[in-house]
């Protein structure tokens, strides 16, 4: 290399003022860059460069740390992907118990390392098949779980002693963890062995997804009552999985999505702690569960600022001394609102481009959207290309072959950074209300996910957001492509099912369990031990949801902000 | 838009189980902000509730948004109501995740317009327009 002269001197001392002068003015003057102001998918600022400039008195040391070390900015695992991939969790579920199980084996047969269970509409809303609410929903978005013997049928020939098993419900978490309880014990597997997470997460659901039963106060006693029960009995079960991914969905920016899953968090350990649990008993068991949308260095910047966010709020704000119970692990589901009928094909590049923001972004699992996710439920094929998306990222591209890789980029650094004040920013204002239940009773972040929703969309009618193939470079007709149906006669099969159920229990027993249930619902005894004894005595996930409901009370939204 | 007693009366509903609000929020408001007049029923309505409440409103157009896939059973439910209860010349349209196959089905159930996603909320505002008209009333 040529020794410089004063011109080197002057390169070595240039700063992002200087270059703007010299070099960048001129640029400008002759040519304008494309829009006057670049933003992400969420309406944040991002700048032209960064530069060692924007991360002056930033300390490595303090921000990052190293992977399996507090803050856990560069993840959760010392070893990371060297050591063990990401689970690749494909979120299945339709039709009959059986049509799921077969979709399950197939998934298992092709290399998915976890289980993921979709329910019906009805069942996530604790009504039975045949309730009236239920006409037209059953089976279509998910499996019709009614009674014990659907959830057998389910995991039939699963070994529930060797798979970890997730499953995406709420208001009822309860009664389909018990039903699952129950079939495990049936298989002869020990209760301390079972693996897998619920997403019990009622907040999000008042927040943005919508699917409720009881209001505030009586839901977040089942939750307490579950995590004392699994604490005690399935230690290696994730009690809730503290969701993120809705919020995005219903339309938030990424930042609110950071700001209320944590928030939420923030809500439910100290519903533990309220309860009288011992805080390093059960919030290592607390997991979490994000959105990857399209902007992909936001994205990557929300997972590693949400790991710093957490370790601080479990060290300082509850002076949790395990650390186990200051590692966010998180589940991650590409964006679903993201997808476009138009062009589907399209999607598939979409869903890898989220996909590897996960990976970059150091998620422990991972569901990647089908491309035909936006018209039905997957077929075979496009689930399978789904989980072929996964397996090339994370055994072709290279990238799971060394942590972090993003760290001490200056954009990624000065993103994660801002995301995380603006992120805080939010938790004190709900603080400031009260805490997150009485900013979800005020409305709070409904409001303001409405408004982000709303100018989300004013910005992709006027062209300001491009989406590819709706608003640029579209084609005339939809393409065509192969879609699964659920016909009717899912719905009639299942409540007949339920019929035959209902006619042929021991009809003593089951007014008996529901009796006892409802009479732990008065006291203020664990409610999972008359919830597995109902669950036992063939009730139905309605009609312990009915029981329950009158002790509960239903929750109904206020008047809803547009 | 007409004004005065002319100006047109829109009921927004989410029907069933199905708790994604986003769209017909989206939509609500877009409307609201072009002129209608917009009652959004919030969620978990019945197709009952529903035709109740359009009736009792006086409204002119019922725009439903499913994204269940209970579209096939919902919409020809809450049409044929209406026609039951003296609401036959009230406007239905709908969208959400309606696959293009099931739309000539829930056209000839009598649903005049269903919107796929992807359509902006400026051609749901335009097709209102057109189509929604003041009901003869008294």
């Amino acid at each position: 290399m040529k020794k410089g002269g004063g011109k080197a001197a002057t390169v070595r001392r240039a700063t992002r003022r200087d270059w703007e002068e010299r070099t960048l003015k001129e640029v400008l003057a002759r040519r304008p860059e494309r829009l006057p102001a670049f933003t992400t998918v969420s309406g944040a600022p991002v700048e032209r460069l960064y530069t060692f400039e924007d991360l002056e008195g930033w300390d490595p040391v303090e921000k990052l740390g190293f992977p399996g070390d507090p803050p856990y900015t560069r993840g959760v695992h010392p070893t990371m992907y060297r050591g063990r991939l990401w689970t690749m969790r494909q979120f299945a579920g339709f039709g009959s118990a059986e049509d799921t199980n077969r979709r399950f084996r197939y998934l298992l047969e092709h290399g998915q390392t976890g289980l993921s269970t979709a329910f019906d509409l009805p069942t996530l809303m604790g009504r039975d098949s045949d309730d009236p609410m239920a006409e037209g929903e059953v089976g279509r978005e998910g499996v019709a779980i009614d009674t014990l013997a659907d959830m057998e049928a389910l995991f039939r020939d699963i070994p529930l002693g060797r798979v970890s098993t997730s499953m995406t419900i709420n208001a009822p978490a309860a009664v389909l963890l018990a039903m699952y309880l129950a079939v495990a014990e049936r298989q002869g597997v020990p209760l301390e062995s079972l693996e897998g997470t619920l997403q019990n997460d009622i907040l999000k659901e008042y927040i943005a997804q919508k699917e409720w039963i009881f209001p505030p106060a009586p839901s977040l006693r089942i939750i307490t009552d579950l995590i004392a029960f699994c604490t005690a009995r399935v230690p290696k079960w994730n009690t809730i999985s503290i969701s993120g991914y809705h919020i995005r969905e219903a339309g938030s920016t990424a930042v609110q999505e950071l700001a209320f899953t944590l928030a939420d968090g923030i809500g439910y350990v100290q519903a533990g702690i309220d309860a009288g649990l011992e805080v390093d008993a059960f919030t290592p068991r607390l997991s979490f569960f994000f959105n990857a949308h399209n902007d992909f260095f936001e994205e990557i910047a929300k997972l590693r600022a949400a790991r710093r966010m957490w370790a601080a709020i479990m060290r300082e704000r509850f002076g949790a001394a395990d650390p186990r119970a200051w590692r966010l692990r998180t589940h991650v589901q590409t964006a679903g609102c993201s997808l476009t009928a138009q062009q589907p094909h399209n999607n598939v590049v979409r869903v890898t481009l989220q996909a590897l923001a996960a990976v970059l972004g150091g998620t422990q699992s991972l569901h990647t959207n089908a491309l035909d996710e936006t018209l039905a439920l997957p077929t075979e094929d496009s689930a399978r290309l789904a989980l072929r998306t996964q397996q090339i990222l994370a055994e072709e591209s290279g990238v799971a072959n060394t942590i972090d890789p993003l760290a001490g980029s200056y954009f990624v650094e000065s993103l994660t950074d801002r995301m995380e004040e603006e992120a805080w920013d939010y938790i004190r204002r709900i603080d400031a209300m009260g805490g997150i239940v009485k900013a979800i009773e005020q409305g709070f972040p409904q409001r303001e996910i409405a408004e982000a929703s709303y100018r989300y969309q004013r910005q992709v009618d006027e062209g300001e957001k491009t989406v590819v193939g709706v608003n640029r470079y579209t084609e005339g007709d939809a393409a065509k492509i192969p879609l699964l149906r659920i016909g009717p006669e899912v719905e009639r099969a299942q409540v007949e099912g339920l019929g035959r159920v209902r006619a042929t229990r021991d009809a003593a027993r089951h007014a008996r369990a529901l009796r006892d249930l409802q009479a732990t619902a008065r006291s203020r005894d664990n409610l999972m031990p008359a919830i597995l004894g109902a669950v036992k005595a063939h009730a139905s996930v309605g009609e312990i949801c009915d029981a329950l409901r009158p002790i509960f009370g239903v929750y109904r939204e206020g008047t809803v902000p547009l | 838009m007409k004004a005065g007693e002319g100006k047109v009366r829109l009921l927004v509903g989410k029907v069933g189980l199905d708790g994604h609000d986003r769209g017909a929020k989206i939509i609500a408001r877009a409307l609201r902000d072009a002129g209608f007049e917009v009652i959004y029923t919030g969620l978990h309505q019945t197709p009952e509730m529903v035709v109740a409440t359009a009736l009792q409103e006086d409204v002119d157009g019922i725009g439903l948004s499913i994204l269940s896939g209970a579209h096939n059973t919902i919409f020809p439910k809450i049409t044929r109501l209406l026609r039951e209860q003296g609401g036959a010349d009230i406007v239905v349209f709908g969208g959400g995740i309606v696959p293009d196959e099931d739309v000539p089905g829930l056209l000839q159930a009598g649903v005049r317009a269903i919107f796929t996603p992807g359509t902006t909320t400026r051609q749901v505002i335009d097709w209102v327009m057109a189509e929604v008209k003041p009901r003869r009333r008294g």
